[in-house]
């Protein structure tokens, strides 16, 4: 038997579907109303899953007293109320789809000290989510 | 293979408490979890079963009989308990989230008898939840 715990959060955030290497109309194209030139928004919702061993002493693979502030640091504070393709550095040279900023909040949490990341999940809406797992996983299958 | 899930919900109260800890350690690592009063959750449990169907009846376990094991294994167990003192299974444990999934899994996985216990997943609120699932590496899993 394998244990993970899983926390969810929540951030809101604008985005536009854009990148340089298309033309205008092939963004369009691509992209369709994600594209269009001022941005729009969404409720981000967050679930970040910890695996590892359950310390006997205190019943917990993360302690939320730890985990709650470290997510509120790496992720939290610099995506919320912000437009990710401006304020977020490394969606300067990468379209902000939920699937790179899946993949760019895994990067910032992977080094939480006392459990090992497995996964983080992101509902853009209630209607469309994304998951990143971590690749050792993956290679285990 | 179908994966079929069931759920359930009960009401608990815990608090955490390590006896080996000083006063302040408890207070420093469990936080208002350490009230020595206790508080509750409405606790959900999702209970998943995996395997092929039957021919004769299409079902990979009849989900009345799911629901029946959940009321004998856990509901009468835990629900409206004290999770500290009225649940031996729990006994010298912390019951955390993790814990109490893991408890739980102990529990149903020897009365699975057609189709297998695929996950337990027990939510302490609508922000934080437990999986237990099998563990095909029997690597990094929780300690038994």
């Amino acid at each position: 038997m394998k244990i993970s715990l899983t926390r969810r959060y929540r951030f809101a955030a604008s985005h536009r579907l854009h990148t340089a290497k298309l033309s205008e109309e092939e963004n369009k194209r691509v992209y369709g109303k994600c594209s269009n030139p001022y941005g729009h928004g969404h409720n981000y919702a967050l679930e970040v899953t910890m695996t590892g061993p359950v310390d006997s002493a205190t019943g917990m693979i993360a302690n939320l007293a730890e985990l709650d502030p470290f997510v509120q640091r790496e992720v939290i504070e610099p995506f919320d109320q912000k437009f990710l393709n401006e304020e977020i550095p490394e969606f300067r040279a990468q379209v902000a789809t939920t699937e790179n900023v899946s993949r760019e909040i895994f990067r910032r949490l992977k080094s939480f000290p006392s459990a090992r990341l497995e996964r983080v999940r992101i509902e853009e809406t209630s209607k469309n989510s994304f998951e990143i797992e971590d690749e050792v996983d993956e290679v285990r299958g | 293979m179908i994966r079929i899930t069931r759920k359930v919900e009960f009401s608990a109260a815990h608090f955490y408490h390590n006896p080996n800890f000083s006063a302040e350690e408890n207070r420093r690592v469990f936080g208002k979890c350490n009230n020595p009063h206790g508080h509750g959750h409405n606790y959900v449990l999702e209970v998943t079963i995996a395997g092929e169907p039957d021919p004769a009846t299409g079902m990979v376990l009849d989900l009345k009989e799911l629901k029946e094991i959940l009321q004998r294994e856990v509901m009468e167990r835990m629900d409206h308990r004290h999770l500290n003192y009225e649940v031996p299974e729990l006994a010298g444990q912390i019951p955390t989230c993790e814990n109490i999934a893991a408890v739980i899994w102990k529990l149903l996985d020897p009365k699975i008898k057609t189709g297998k216990l695929d996950r337990v997943r027990l939510y302490e609120s609508p922000d934080l939840f437990a999986d237990c699932t099998a563990d095909a590496s029997n690597g990094s899993g929780a300690r038994t």
